[in-house]
Order: C-alpha cells, then sequence, then structure tokens
C-alpha cells in the first residue's frame, strides 16, 4: 500500500481544499433539486398515459431521478478550473518534477475533483429526498429507502462509477494538451454523457432497437448501473457482473488515457520552453 | 565522475510562423512555415559536487532550457546529459526524487494549502521517511524564519514570504543538488540578502550543489565562484568572476577625495591621458576609470599622489552588469 501513499496524500489534500466551496454546493443543491422535480414530473406524467408494463416501475423510476439529482456532479460532465489554468500557463509541465507517476498523479487530483464537490451536494439532496419529503406527506415522491443487498450492492457500483468518472475526465485533461484548451471538451461532454448515462432519461425507457447499443456503451456504469441496483430493478443476483462491466470499461480507459498521455508529454514538453 | 557532465547538448524548437496580413493568415491555414528555433546549440560543460555555479545570459539565451533540460522537464534534442549517472529526461522519477528545483517565476507549493500542509503532502509525495523529515522542516523553518508562516495559506503570503516558503519545499526531501531559476526576481533588499545568505549556508555547510540563473549580479558577486555565460544558445564563458572581467577588457576604477576641490581639466592635463577611459569629478571626488593593461594601478596612484593632495582613494572594479553588458555586445546579443 505504500507505494500508493504519494497518490493517495495527494487526493485528501485535494478532497479537504475543495470541501470549503460551500456557498457553490448549496446553488447547486437549489438547482438540482429543481430539475430534479421537474424531471418526476415529466415521468410521472409519461406515465399516467402510458398503455401496458413498462421496463420500470414508478417507484424505481423516483430512486433513479433522485439519486441521479445528487450524485450529478459525479459525472464527467466538466473538466477541473485549475488544470485548465494550468494547461493554458504552461505550468502543466511543472508536474513532471514530482516523482511521480504523470497519469497516477492526474488521476488522484481527478477523483478528488470528481468526488469532493459531490460529497457536499448529495448528503443534503439525500437528506431532503429520503427523509423530508415524506415528513411533508410526499412519500410517493421521495426516495425510497433500499434493501440492504440493494444498498451494498449501490455502494459497490457507484465506487466503480467514479472510478470510470474520473478516467472519463482524465482523458478529457489529457486532450487539453493538444487543444490548450477546455472549451471545446467542455460543451461535448455534458451532451453525450448525460443522455448516454441515462441522467436525462433513464436508459430502459429508450426505445428497444436502441437498448443493444446502449447496454454497452460505458456511460452507463456511470448512473443507469448503480442506481437500478439501488432500487432492485438490477437483481442482486446479477450486479457483480454489472459492476464487473463497469470496471473493465474504466480499465480500457486508462490503458487509452495512459498510451495517450505518453505521447502528449512529448508535446508538453516541446511547449514548456 | 562529474556530478552534473553535459555535452554537445542541443534544443531546436519548431515555430509556426505567421505570415502579414489577412491574404497571409489564409496562406498559412494550408501552408504553415515552420522556423527553427536554435536555443541550445550545442553546450557543454561539467559541474562538481558542491559547486556553486553562477548561469548567466540574457533573454533567450537558452538560460531556462538548460535548466528545464537538467531538471528532467524538457527533452533535447541533441547531446547527452547525465545528473549523478541518470539521464534526466529518461529517469526521471528517479532523478525528481533527488534534486531540489525552485522557479523564481512560479510556485510549486499548492495555492490554497496552508504552508505546513504543503509540506507534508511533500513529504508524502516524495516519500520521505517520518525522523527525516521531521529534522529537514525544523531546520528549514529555523534556517528560513518560517515559523510564523506555517499556518498560513500560500495565497496569502508576500513574495519574499513564498520564496523562503518555496525554498524549504523544495529541500525537505533533503536533495543535494539543488537548481534555482531567477530565486530573486521581484524579491526586495532584505529578501535577497536573506536569500543568498541561506544559499550560501546550504552550499558551504550541507554541501549542495548549486545552480543559479539570474539577472542580479549582486547574486553573482555575492555567491559564485564560477560563472557561465550563455548567449545564442553556445556558452561564451566559463570560469572566475575575474575570467570574466578578463575577457572584456582589465577596467578598473580609481576613485579619489581631493583635499582641495579640483577640476576636470587639470586633472586631465596632468594624467595626460595615458590608458584612462573615463574622469569625471564631482565636488572633491574623482572617478577615473581606467585599463589596468595600458596603466598599472600603483603607477596611476603614484601619478594622482605625487601631484595633488589627497584625502583617501580605493581601486574598485567596475560593476559586473558592465562587464556582462559588454560581452553580450560583444556577441550581438540581448536587448540593451
Amino acid at each position: 500500500m505504500s507505494r500508493l501513499k504519494p497518490y493517495t496524500a495527494v487526493v485528501s489534500a485535494r478532497y479537504r481544499n475543495l470541501l470549503q466551496y460551500r456557498a457553490a454546493a448549496f446553488a447547486g443543491f437549489v438547482t438540482q433539486l429543481f430539475w430534479g422535480s421537474i424531471r418526476l414530473m415529466i415521468l410521472a406524467a409519461f406515465y399516467a398515459a402510458a398503455e401496458g408494463p413498462q421496463p420500470m416501475n414508478m417507484v424505481e423510476v423516483v430512486a433513479y431521478v433522485w439519486l441521479g439529482q445528487a450524485l450529478l456532479g459525479m459525472l464527467p460532465w466538466n473538466t477541473d478550473a485549475d488544470f485548465k489554468e494550468q494547461v493554458t500557463s504552461g505550468a502543466v509541465a511543472y508536474d513532471l518534477l514530482r516523482p511521480l507517476d504523470l497519469y497516477g498523479y492526474w488521476y488522484a487530483r481527478t477523483l478528488a475533483f470528481r468526488t469532493a464537490t459531490t460529497t457536499l451536494r448529495a448528503v443534503p439532496m439525500v437528506v431532503f429526498a429520503m427523509l423530508l419529503l415524506p415528513a411533508f406527506g410526499l412519500a410517493e415522491w421521495a426516495l425510497p429507502v433500499p434493501s440492504v443487498t440493494g444498498l451494498i450492492g449501490f455502494l459497490a457500483a457507484i465506487t466503480a462509477a467514479a472510478l470510470l468518472s474520473t478516467a472519463i475526465t482524465v482523458l478529457a485533461h489529457i486532450s487539453m494538451l493538444w487543444t490548450l484548451s477546455g472549451e471545446g471538451v467542455d460543451r461535448i461532454l455534458p451532451s453525450f454523457v448525460t443522455i448516454l448515462s441515462g441522467m436525462i432519461v433513464p436508459l430502459p425507457l429508450f426505445p428497444d432497437w436502441m437498448q443493444p447499443f446502449l447496454s454497452w456503451q460505458p456511460f452507463r456504469g456511470l448512473c443507469d448501473v448503480p442506481y437500478r441496483i439501488y432500487s432492485g430493478n438490477i437483481p442482486i443476483a446479477e450486479a457483480a457482473n454489472e459492476i464487473a462491466f463497469t470496471l473493465a470499461w474504466t480499465l480500457a480507459i486508462v490503458w487509452f488515457g495512459r498510451f495517450l498521455l505518453s505521447r502528449g508529454v512529448r508535446r508538453l514538453v516541446v511547449q514548456g520552453g | 565522475m562529474s556530478q552534473i557532465e553535459v555535452q554537445n547538448l542541443a534544443k531546436v524548437f519548431r515555430v509556426a510562423e505567421r505570415r502579414a496580413g489577412l491574404a497571409g493568415a489564409f496562406r498559412g491555414l494550408v501552408d504553415r512555415r515552420m522556423r527553427d528555433v536554435h536555443a541550445l546549440a550545442g553546450v557543454d560543460f561539467d559541474i562538481e559536487r558542491g559547486e556553486l555555479v553562477g548561469y548567466i545570459g540574457p533573454n533567450g539565451a537558452g538560460k531556462s532550457t538548460t535548466i528545464k533540460i537538467l531538471a528532467g522537464i524538457l527533452t533535447p534534442t541533441g547531446g547527452t546529459c547525465t545528473v549523478d549517472g541518470l539521464t534526466p529526461w529518461r529517469d526521471r522519477r528517479r532523478h525528481a526524487a533527488r534534486i531540489g528545483v525552485v522557479f523564481g517565476q512560479r510556485t510549486q507549493l499548492w495555492w490554497d494549502l496552508p504552508v505546513i500542509e504543503s509540506f507534508e503532502l511533500l513529504q508524502r509525495v516524495y516519500r520521505v521517511p517520518e525522523a527525516l523529515f521531521a529534522t529537514n522542516r525544523d531546520r528549514m523553518v529555523e534556517l528560513l524564519r518560517l515559523g510564523p508562516l506555517l499556518d498560513t495559506p500560500v495565497r496569502q503570503l508576500s513574495l519574499g514570504q513564498r520564496m523562503r516558503a518555496d525554498l524549504a519545499a523544495a529541500l525537505l526531501h533533503g536533495p543535494k543538488l539543488l537548481f534555482l531559476d531567477e530565486p530573486t526576481i521581484g524579491l526586495d533588499a532584505a529578501a535577497k540578502l536573506a536569500m543568498r545568505d541561506f544559499v550560501r549556508t546550504l552550499n558551504r555547510e550541507e554541501g549542495v550543489t548549486v545552480v543559479l540563473t539570474t539577472h542580479d549580479m549582486d547574486d553573482i558577486e555575492a555567491l559564485c565562484e564560477r560563472i557561465m555565460v550563455i548567449g545564442q544558445g553556445r556558452i561564451l564563458i566559463d570560469g572566475g568572476i575575474d575570467e570574466l572581467r578578463r575577457r572584456v577588457g582589465n577596467e578598473r576604477v580609481l576613485i579619489v577625495d581631493f583635499e582641495e576641490g579640483g577640476s576636470l581639466e587639470v586633472l586631465a592635463r596632468e594624467l595626460d591621458g595615458a590608458g584612462l577611459r573615463d574622469v569625471r569629478v564631482t565636488g572633491k571626488r574623482a572617478r577615473i576609470a581606467f585599463d589596468a593593461g595600458a596603466i598599472a594601478p600603483a603607477a596611476l596612484i603614484a601619478r594622482v599622489t605625487s601631484r595633488f593632495g589627497v584625502h583617501d582613494l580605493f581601486v574598485e572594479h567596475p560593476p559586473i552588469e558592465h562587464t556582462v553588458a559588454d560581452l553580450y555586445a560583444e556577441h550581438g546579443e540581448g536587448d540593451a
């Protein structure tokens, strides 16, 4: 474990640092509350008008929506402003002064970036959706309490999702070595990440002909897998397979990121003069 | 084996050139014109353990490029370089663990963290054992007077404080080789002096090899026994301060305080101009610049004291800025 120590130290320092942004977290909470309510109302309207059985029941949909709102920040939908600044100023070359594996160092920093702000927003959202809504008499719109197996499966799946999300974000960071600006990737990422992960519409509600494609693409591991394990829509017996699917994609993206970085470092170094 | 061995080191940057005007801009879209910039055109030097070397040169001469290659963050286009037997850009991680680097222009501390937390993070990043870390940290805190600053976030430090913290940060893992790239830039007089004292102590007492780039010639005069001057990507001079001065002429300045206020005409007539370069008189003080090769300082002093009542006199070297500016001019470099 001591080989990992430098990297865990980086994660922990950056994580603690990012926990300072309480006002931004509160604003995020309010926004996500608003969007969560809208999404619930739209889906409820569809369900009211729908004929025949649906691939998810309404309780599962409510869980899917609230978990999505709570964990929105963990999606790889943006890049770290600090990192962007480092790339444009050229300071990024100085990361090479550390006796660290550069990919590992960036992964550690990005993991903290992906999870720290999410922690701040997720806790009040869960408190609100799981505890306060029933207290207001809106129990049917509340985040349901999971079964024990559902919770355990969910925790494993959401950890895998964090690793996957970080790998994708690091890839976006590495792309800046070529573009020198995060503008492009910051605009492209949200549109397909939010759709393909299930954040806009739960993936099972997409047309049948799209399902083969949707079930194999990596973004599914970010929302669809953990949220459906939570509600039991994916039975616990299948959870291990689904989590393995997420981790396999994570490894593939890490490998690709390392490959790209080894090429990018040569460019980085040229710019460093 | 020397600690640092550099042979025929070359670095060529390819930069895209822009053509003038709108038509030029459109042509540039399909037909990019590239130009090679030779930042280093074959640099050779060796540095022994325990040396304190000043590395100077005008802006754009290749100083920083050299330092970046030695530090392992830049790959050269040609030549070889080993530091303690390692090639910096190939053995980057092992090399990085053994050296300390301070870039005066930017901090390597974490901007939002208190100084002490930055130090603790560095301890883990460099895998410094607890006992060694405590010793190094306490010594740095004492030498650099960091005690009151430890709990302050880096962004709230003044430039002088930040530089001290940066120096400490570069030395926590106990490197035996330190690269300082313009460490005194922007510092006030007191902070500069403190910085120089510290670097001297580090070099003399701990035997740390120091390679220092600077534009401040006082740094060089105060610290360095050896100077390397780079211009247009080549080493122009490698030697002591004396050698530097010899290369650009043997100028000395005789400063004389007369008992009676003298006049320029009388002085110039009496000294009949042999070997003199520039004579200025203000009140009772004369400043006589002369060529020590053409007239021996002792002879000039004898001549002055035999003809005038002299209250006090001394001979000094011209400021090294002039020496270096002359050298740059000789090689057609520099902005001045």
